[in-house]
């Protein structure tokens, strides 16, 4: 194919050419070109169908704004649907396909839609597919799933990377457009450390699209030169290719910079993407401003576009849609459009200007006081038919057609936080109004200053006050002439009597169905959106907002800002979902934290479990053994037999140290604390401030002033961050101090009757581990192996005799290879998290499963452990009547009566005979597992007045399993409740 | 958002980790006469103004440092900023 449509000039680099695919056409562009400038000088107008009723259209604009021509890029993993043509910049072997349509864009079945289009008007979900009811999941959303759409993902993992980073500016420049830039030089020059951020490739904004001078350059050169300068300076950052998304608090935005889109893949270790936070202490909206359409009959035909998009194509990439074009515009601005494409050589059928008293034409024909009011062209615009001032009506031909209704300031990220744009009568326009963003200030053309010349000097001039606010002094660059045009504008929004007249052409409304929506009393703006769908689209309505609001106005006889006021929310542009992610995903989701006895469990093939960021050994399978119940039993059996070891570094550990430390502890445990003598362990309780329990572990106290608190793994970080609070805000003035010590200790647990005999041969010769040396509960700091600092606790969770063992972390691993090699004469198991939480369960402990953040120690069966001679947190509502009535939950041992049967967790306990409803509902079951010691299932639950219902008989029932049998009350000590064995 | 930290100055706000009114400092006596009616205030009940607004945050992936932070809630604007610590003792939390 050639190009066709390709004109003289532009900013493309004609010295190279580049191949690219649409569909299943192979065409030539230059590096330069977007897709769209390259589709277009192919002469390819039609690029997408549309989204409701599948009509051709072709690019409506030149840049990120644009609503039609949207396509999926590349192929494979890395295939992009609803990437804009627009913005994509071509590179060589890109590819890309039109989407929403079957089998072919030029020939789409669903385009009968179109011819269906009344049933389709606007709140057609709401009346079509009302009934029946079960037809929308099952038929009407899966069909208009398919008809109504976007393009298609990969389902593939992306395989590309994303980052974060973070910077930080006195002043960031949002846009580098004129006003941008001016600002830039005025702020860099004064020695601010600035940063100047622009979504297009090149800086420049509109002076790259249109024809003026700067001076003595061209606006295109002066630019560049400037942006060139700019960069050159070290206190300046020129971000490219870098859209702002977001205002956020406090002077801080979102930004996402596109490292490697324009590339056919990104470049080794290079991301694809970066999503910058950008911390700013002052920040300038320099984004320019967007032209809006006038809406008339057939207005969406590949060919019409906007007047302001015709000049960027032919200036910017020499392309042109057409080789005859005419222009609708209320505005001088569309006159520029056709003496800029006469200069490329381009035929200007006609302009048809709304303004009786229009200006006259240049080379051009002008028909004054003229509307547009319909066109024609299947695929494509051929021709328009014109009604001049007179009613007379005449078809002109022409394949394109540039349309202006004027401009609308950017004001997009004035609107992220509780900026309310305001209606400036003067320039028929929405701009920036209410509080903006902390910090930001907005020029040129977002602020409404439409002229180069206002734009240089606005940015040069804010810029210069910030940096005298910020006691700086203001160095001022030299600014070059330029244009200074007023703008001379008679508003025109849509062309009476237009009924298929698209008005938001990515969501497929029209302005029949505003007038529908406002005729059904969706008069408020917010309920025209919603119901239309009005400017909800991938765009945000940045084309057709204004021109829906001006409808709206025009059929409730009411002026535009009484209608209401226009509003954007981040991001500024769809954003791929990878950048918000980053590095984030698959394994790296979240950091993995790994035991210290990790790789010696890997190596010995132990089953890990995911408990918070931990892995933890879940169990050890050894061979043979084809069931983890098999492992498991093992494991339970041979720790009660003989000895078991479990890495228990996951529990958190807090230091506790200061003269006031036992008084702390007093406070955060409902027990008492103040009389544990050195040396001594004991179990602690802590409740919330509700009464309701919060966690459960032990505090061993070293030294009169030194505790060592322990908490569950899952709690580690709530109850640090708690027992600051009460340290910090209740009481400030204790002598005590707290720091995390979980990371610095490995601590293993060494469990069974031949946890002693197997100590002995670790610890030092002079550590006394004797029942009376040190006894159930003792804990202390020792000696191991020769000499390295170790803390011993005699605690037991598994109900056998028990230590804990802690040595600094560093020396976890060769701990846990010395443990294991000392024990084999015992044969010594490593058991894992099952086998911990059955011997738990036969101990009857309470854990997560019973502290579930419902229970009180009353519940629990420690009711008489919340000491009324003390405070501590949670003691006095814990006394509460609700929380104390005579049928509370307490905690039970259960045991099927029919010992073959299961018990399964959660399932309910109902009186034998009564209903099976919530009214008669008796409690429930926390834990439950295989007792491998008693050879069927065990359980521990919680049962109204449970503490005076042993040896009842009660139906378990378990709707979701399928479980109803009888079970038995009993002790939640199943195994040794006389606690002999851990005492031995 | 910012927090412009007493001792460190201005953290990200992504540091820190909220709990709620300030008020919770003001942790009732347990041996009042009142004190269960007090203790449910203190417990249940908060003010939730449109405003500027006490509130604790901790400097979780900092110093831990606990801060009694006055935001305005339509806003986020923060006009002020002290140690909690410091907080509890002007409001008598002294032994």
């Amino acid at each position: 194919m050639t190009q066709e449509n390709r004109l003289q000039g532009g900013l493309i680099d004609r010295s190279r050419t580049i191949s690219f695919r649409f569909d299943d056409k192979w065409m030539k562009g230059h590096p330069g070109d977007t897709l769209a400038s390259a589709l277009l000088a192919n002469g390819v107008r039609l690029m997408g169908r549309s989204f409701k009723y599948h009509r051709p259209r072709g690019p409506l604009s030149a840049g990120s704004e644009e609503p039609n021509a949207i396509v999926e890029l590349r192929d494979g993993a890395r295939r992009e649907p609803n990437t804009r043509a627009t913005t994509a910049e071509l590179f060589d072997g890109l590819t890309a396909q039109s989407q929403n349509r079957w089998p072919s864009l030029t020939f789409d079945a669903l385009s009968i839609n179109d011819r269906l289009s009344s049933f389709f008007a606007a709140g057609f979900y709401y009346k079509t597919f009302m009934w029946p009811a079960a037809f929308w999941e099952k038929l009407y959303e899966p069909m208009i799933r398919r008809a109504a759409g976007l393009g298609s993902l990969s389902l593939q993992a992306d395989p590309d990377s994303y980052d974060k980073g973070y910077l930080h500016c006195d002043l960031l420049i949002i846009g580098a457009g004129p006003a941008g830039l001016a600002a830039a030089l005025t702020a860099a020059e004064s020695g601010l450390n600035v940063i100047l951020a622009d979504e297009d490739s090149r800086p420049g904004g509109r002076l790259n699209a249109e024809t003026f001078a700067m001076g003595q350059h061209s606006g295109s050169d002066w630019a560049a030169e400037t942006a060139e300068r700019l960069s050159a300076m070290p206190n300046v950052r020129v971000m490219t290719r870098t859209t702002v998304l977001g205002a956020f608090d406090h002077g801080i935005y979102g930004a996402l910079e596109r490292v490697s889109d324009h590339l056919p893949v990104p470049p080794e270790g290079k991301p694809r993407q970066i999503l910058w936070r950008i911390y700013s202490t002052r920040a300038i909206l320099a984004a320019g401003a967007t032209e809006r359409p006038i809406v008339f009959e057939n207005n969406d035909r590949p060919g019409i576009m906007m007047a302001g998009a015709l000049r960027a194509y032919a200036n910017r990439w020499a392309a042109t849609p057409a080789q005859e074009i005419a222009v609708f515009t209320n505005n001088d601005d569309g006159h520029r459009t056709a003496q800029d494409l006469l200069a490329k050589g381009v035929t200007v059928t006609a302009v048809i200007d709304t303004r009786p008293d229009a200006p006259k034409g240049n080379g051009y024909e002008v028909i004054a006081g003229g509307t547009i009011t319909n066109t024609s062209g299947r695929l494509g615009l051929s021709k328009i038919e014109v009604t001049d001032a007179r009613g007379t009506r005449r078809s002109l031909n022409c394949g394109a057609l540039g349309v202006t209704g004027g401009w609308n300031p950017n004001v997009s990220l004035t609107c992220h936080q509780r900026g309310r744009p305001t209606w400036n009568a003067d320039i028929h326009a929405f701009v920036p109004g209410g509080t903006l963003p902390q910090g930001m200030t907005v020029v040129g053309a977002a602020d409404g200053l439409f002229s180069t010349h206002a734009a240089l000097t606005s940015g040069a001039d804010v810029a210069a006050s910030i940096v005298a606010d910020l006691g700086r002094t203001v160095t001022r660059p030299d600014l070059p002439q330029a244009e200074d045009t007023p703008v001379a504008l008679t508003p025109f929004w849509h062309v009476q009597g237009a009924k298929r007249a698209w008005v938001d052409q990515q969501n497929d409304v029209t302005a029949k169905d505003i007038k529908l929506a406002h005729q059904e009393n969706f008069t408020s703006v917010e309920h025209l959106k919603r119901y239309t769908t009005l400017g909800m689209a991938t765009d945000q309505g940045k084309t057709s907002n204004t021109a829906g609001m001006a409808i709206m106005a025009e059929v409730a006889g009411k002026s535009i800002p009484e209608v209401g006021t226009t509003m954007f929310r981040p991001p500024y542009t769809p954003t791929a979902i990878g950048a918000f992610a980053g590095r984030s995903r698959g394994a790296d989701f979240r950091p993995t934290r790994k035991t210290p006895s990790h790789f010696w469990a890997e190596e010995q093939g132990a089953v890990f479990v995911e408990v918070g960021m931990w892995l933890r050994a879940q169990w050890f399978p050894r061979a043979g053994e084809t069931h983890w119940r098999q492992s498991v039993d093992r494991e339970v059996l041979q720790t009660r037999r003989s000895v078991g070891i479990c890495d228990v570094t996951t529990l958190g550990k807090i230091d506790v140290q200061g003269a006031d430390a036992a008084a702390f502890l007093n406070m955060i445990y409902c027990n008492a604390f103040a009389k544990l003598p050195v040396g001594r362990t004991r179990y602690g309780l802590m409740l919330r401030e509700d009464g309701i329990a919060m966690d459960d572990g032990t505090a061993a106290r070293l030294a009169e002033d030194h505790f060592v608190v322990t908490t569950t793994t899952a709690n580690a970080v709530t109850v640090y961050r708690h027992m600051e609070f009460v340290r910090q805000c209740l009481c400030p003035d204790m002598d005590v101090q707290l720091i995390s010590t979980t990371e610095a200790w490995a601590q293993f647990s060494v469990a069974g009757p031949n946890a002693r005999k197997l100590l002995q041969k670790v610890v030092d010769p002079e550590v006394d581990l004797s029942n009376d040396g040190f006894p159930f509960m003792a804990c202390g700091e020792i000696t191991v192996c020769g000499s390295l600092r170790a803390r011993l606790f005699r605690i037991s969770f598994s109900g056998e005799l028990a230590y804990e063992i802690a040595v600094p972390t560093r020396y976890g691993d060769a701990m846990i290879r010395r443990l294991m090699e000392a024990g084999r004469e015992f044969d010594v198991v490593p058991y894992g998290t099952e086998a911990l939480g059955v011997m738990r369960i036969e101990k009857g402990h309470a854990a997560g499963n019973e502290l579930n953040g419902t229970t009180t120690a009353l519940n629990l069966g420690m009711g008489k452990m919340v000491s009324d001679k003390k405070d501590s947190i949670g003691a006095v509502l814990s006394r509460r009547e609700g929380l104390n009535t005579p049928d509370a939950l307490r905690l039970v041992g259960l045991r099927p009566v029919d010992r073959a049967n299961p018990v399964p967790a959660g399932a309910h306990l109902m009186t034998r005979g009564s209903p099976v409803d919530a009214a008669h509902d008796q409690g429930y079951v926390t834990s439950a597992c295989y007792s491998p010691n008693l050879g069927h299932a065990i359980a521990l639950a919680f049962l109204k007045s449970g503490d005076t219902r042993m040896g009842e008989v009660l139906r378990l029932v378990s709707p979701l399993t399928g479980v109803e049998h009888d079970v038995e009350v009993v002790s939640a000590h199943f195994v040794d409740p006389e606690g002999e064995r851990l005492r031995a | 958002m910012l927090i412009n930290h007493p001792t460190l100055g201005p953290r990200d706000a992504s540091e820190f980790v909220y709990k709620g009114d300030a008020a919770l400092i003001r942790r009732p006596a347990p041996d009042a006469p009142d004190a269960l009616e007090q203790f449910i205030d203190y417990g249940y009940l908060r003010d939730n103004p449109a405003g500027a607004h006490r509130e604790l945050w901790f400097h979780e992936q900092g110093d831990r440092s606990w801060l009694v932070v006055t935001r305005d809630t339509l806003t986020h604007e923060i006009t002020d900023v002290e140690l909690a610590r410091d907080v509890a003792r002007r409001e008598g939390r002294s032994k």
